[in-house]
C-alpha cells in the first residue's frame, strides 16, 4: 500500500474519526461523505466515536493473507458502536472467549506491516470491556 | 423487448491447469460453443467477458480485445467488452449478452467467463479475492473471503437451528454430484467425515466448506429467439434475467445471514418470467461457501429460513430431491474460476434442459435457474431458463 493511501485514513483509522449526518442524526463508520437517507438533503459532519460496542458475529481465523500469517489462530468479528454502526475489526482475546453479544472497547493496536521494510500499518482493534 | 435464445453451449474442464493460458483457455470454450450452435465465426456480432482479476492474477488488462484477438474476431472489429463483478462477472456478462440480443441492437451475440488463478501463488490468489469485498474496511484489517463467509455462519448458527453435521451435507451432496461431471474440478465423493476432519480455515468453516482455486472458462451463444432455430434444434429460452446490489462490506447488511439482493434478484426473476419457485426443476446457486448455499436457497425461496439445513439434510437439494441444487458439483466441486462461474452455471441448466447431463440428468428438466454471487453478496445476477 502506498503511503498516501494508509495517511489519508489515520484519522478514521487511529482514533475513529467517522462521520455524522446532522439532517437525520444517522452516525457512519466507516465514514461515508454521502448519506443515504437524505442524499442531497443531508449534511455530514466529522464525529469521533466512543469506541464501546457489541460483538454481531466473530469467526476465529486459521488461514490468513500473507501479511497476518503470524497472527493466526485470530480472531474477528462484527462489531456494533453504540452510535449505531457497524465495523469489521478483530478482538485481542483467547479464541475461546469471544462471544455474540459480548461487550468491546477499543484499543490502538499494530495491524500489519508491508514487508520487512513497508510502512508500519496501525489501527483500531477491541479487547473485552472490563 | 426480443425474446432471447441460447442456442450454444460450451465449458471446458475445470482444475488447476498448469498447460493452459489465459488465452489458450477462453479460445477452448469459445470454439466448443461455436460447434455446439454450429456457427461460424462470421456469424457473431458482439462479445461480452465476465472475468474478475487478470490485472492481479496474470497481469494483463483489456480483456475484452485480448478475447476478440484470439478469438479471431480483430480484422472483423466487433464490439468486444469486459465485464467485472467479481465472482458474480459471468452472471453479469450473460445478462449484458441477453440485454443486447433484446434490445435489437445485437443478433448473435456471445457471453464468456475465464479465470486463470493458478499462475500465482495461493497467497496471492487469497489476497485477490479479498478485493471482491471491501478492501479498506475489511481487507485491512485482516478479514479473508473464508472469514467473512464463516462470520456469516456464525449468526447464522446462532440465530436458527443448523447442525455443523447438516452444513457438512451440502459439500457432500456438491461432491456426489461433480463425481457425475466430466468437467468438475473434483470427481471424488466425500463423507460427512471429510468436511469435519479436513483443516480449519475459519470456525466454523473448515476447507471442505470452501470453493477451491481453479483455472477455467465457458462460452454460451445467445440469439433472437425467432432466429435459434437457423442454428440448434433445442434453443433453450431466457425466461427472465434479473440483477441487484447492496452494501460492499458484509458489515453494512441490514441482515448478516440473508443476501438481500439475492432476495430482489429471485423476486424481479420470478416476476419477470411469471413463475414461482414451484415451478423450477433444478437451481445452480452460488456455493463458494457451504453456508452459502444454505443462505441461497433460503433467499431464493426454494424454503423457509432457518430450515435449509433439515431441507439438506433430508435429502431435498438431492439429484432426487423436490429441488435438485447444483446438479454440476457447484463451486465447491466442479471449480470456481470467478470469472467463469456464471456463465458455466448457464452451461449446466442448458445440458439439463436438453437432456444432455449424463449421469446428473434430471429427468424431464423444463425450466432450470443461476444464481451467482458477487463478494458477499454486493452483487447477485439471477437467470430463469426454459425449453421451448
Amino acid at each position: 500500500m502506498s503511503v498516501a493511501r494508509f495517511w489519508r485514513k489515520i484519522p478514521q483509522r487511529y482514533n475513529l474519526i467517522g462521520t455524522r449526518c446532522e439532517t437525520c442524526g444517522r452516525h457512519f463508520f466507516p465514514p461515508r461523505t454521502f448519506c443515504p437517507d437524505c442524499r442531497r438533503n443531508g449534511k455530514i459532519v466529522d464525529h469521533k466515536f466512543a469506541g464501546k460496542g457489541t460483538v454481531v458475529t466473530y469467526t476465529i481465523i486459521h488461514t490468513a493473507n500473507e501479511q497476518f500469517e503470524a497472527l493466526t489462530p485470530y480472531v474477528l468479528a462484527i462489531i456494533q458502536l453504540d452510535e449505531g454502526p457497524r465495523m469489521t475489526s478483530q478482538i485481542v482475546c483467547r479464541p475461546d472467549e469471544v462471544k455474540i453479544g459480548m461487550r468491546v472497547k477499543s484499543v490502538f493496536r499494530k495491524i500489519a506491516t508491508d514487508g520487512r521494510s513497508g510502512i508500519i500499518h496501525y489501527g483500531t482493534k477491541f479487547v473485552p470491556e472490563e | 423487448m426480443r425474446d432471447v435464445a441460447i442456442i450454444g453451449v460450451g465449458c471446458t474442464t475445470f482444475g488447476e491447469k498448469w498447460q493452459s493460458s489465459f488465452r489458450h483457455l477462453f479460445v477452448e470454450a469459445g470454439a466448443l460453443a461455436l460447434e455446439d450452435a454450429q456457427l461460424s465465426g462470421e456469424k457473431i456480432d458482439a462479445m461480452y467477458v465476465g472475468n474478475m482479476s487478470a490485472g492481479r492474477f496474470i497481469e494483463q488488462e483489456h480483456i475484452g480485445a485480448l478475447i476478440a484477438d484470439y478469438a479471431g474476431m480483430a480484422t472483423r472489429h466487433i464490439p468486444s467488452t469486459r465485464v467485472e463483478a467479481a465472482c458474480a462477472s459471468g452472471g453479469l456478462a450473460f445478462r449484458q449478452a441477453v440485454i443486447a440480443v433484446a434490445s435489437g441492437m445485437e443478433d448473435i451475440v456471445v457471453a464468456a467467463g475465464v479465470e486463470k488463478m493458478t499462475d500465482v501463488e495461493p497467497g496471492a490468489s487469497t489476497d485477490t479475492l479479498t478485493g471482491a469485498a471491501d478492501r479498506e474496511w475489511e481487507g485491512f484489517v485482516g478479514a479473508t473471503f473464508p472469514g467473512l463467509y464463516a462470520m456469516i455462519a456464525t449468526d447464522y448458527m446462532h440465530r436458527y437451528p443448523l447442525t455443523r453435521e447438516q452444513l457438512a451435507q451440502v459439500s457432500v451432496k456438491n461432491h456426489y454430484n461433480g463425481a457425475r461431471n466430466p468437467i468438475a474440478q473434483y470427481q471424488q465423493e466425500i463423507t460427512i467425515g471429510t468436511v469435519l476432519r479436513s483443516t480449519m480455515v475459519a470456525e466454523p468453516l473448515r476447507l471442505f466448506d470452501c470453493s477451491p482455486i481453479t483455472d477455467g472458462a465457458a462460452a454460451v451463444i445467445v440469439a433472437p429467439l425467432d432466429r435459434a432455430r437457423e442454428f440448434t434444434d433445442t434453443p433453450i429460452k431466457v425466461l427472465a434475467s434479473a440483477q441487484a446490489s447492496d452494501t460492499i462490506a458484509l458489515h453494512d447488511r441490514r441482515d448478516i445471514s440473508t443476501l438481500d439482493a439475492s432476495v430482489a434478484a429471485g423476486k424481479q426473476a420470478f416476476k419477470m418470467a411469471k413463475l414461482s419457485h414451484k415451478d423450477i426443476d433444478m437451481v445452480e446457486v452460488h456455493d463458494c461457501f457451504s453456508i452459502a448455499e444454505i443462505c441461497a436457497i433460503e433467499d431464493l425461496g426454494f424454503c423457509k429460513k432457518g430450515e435449509a439445513g433439515k431441507f439438506t439434510a433430508d435429502g431435498e437439494t438431492a439429484l432426487s430431491g423436490k429441488i435438485p441444487v447444483n446438479t454440476s458439483g457447484g463451486l465447491k466441486a466442479c471449480g470456481h474460476p470467478v470469472g467463469a462461474t456464471g456463465i458455466k452455471q448457464v452451461c449446466e441448466i442448458v445440458q439439463q434442459l436438453r437432456n444432455e447431463a449424463g449421469k446428473r440428468q434430471i429427468d424431464g428438466a423444463k425450466i432450470g435457474m443461476t444464481h451467482n454471487v458477487g463478494g458477499t453478496g454486493a452483487t447477485v445476477a439471477v437467470h430463469i431458463l426454459g425449453r421451448v
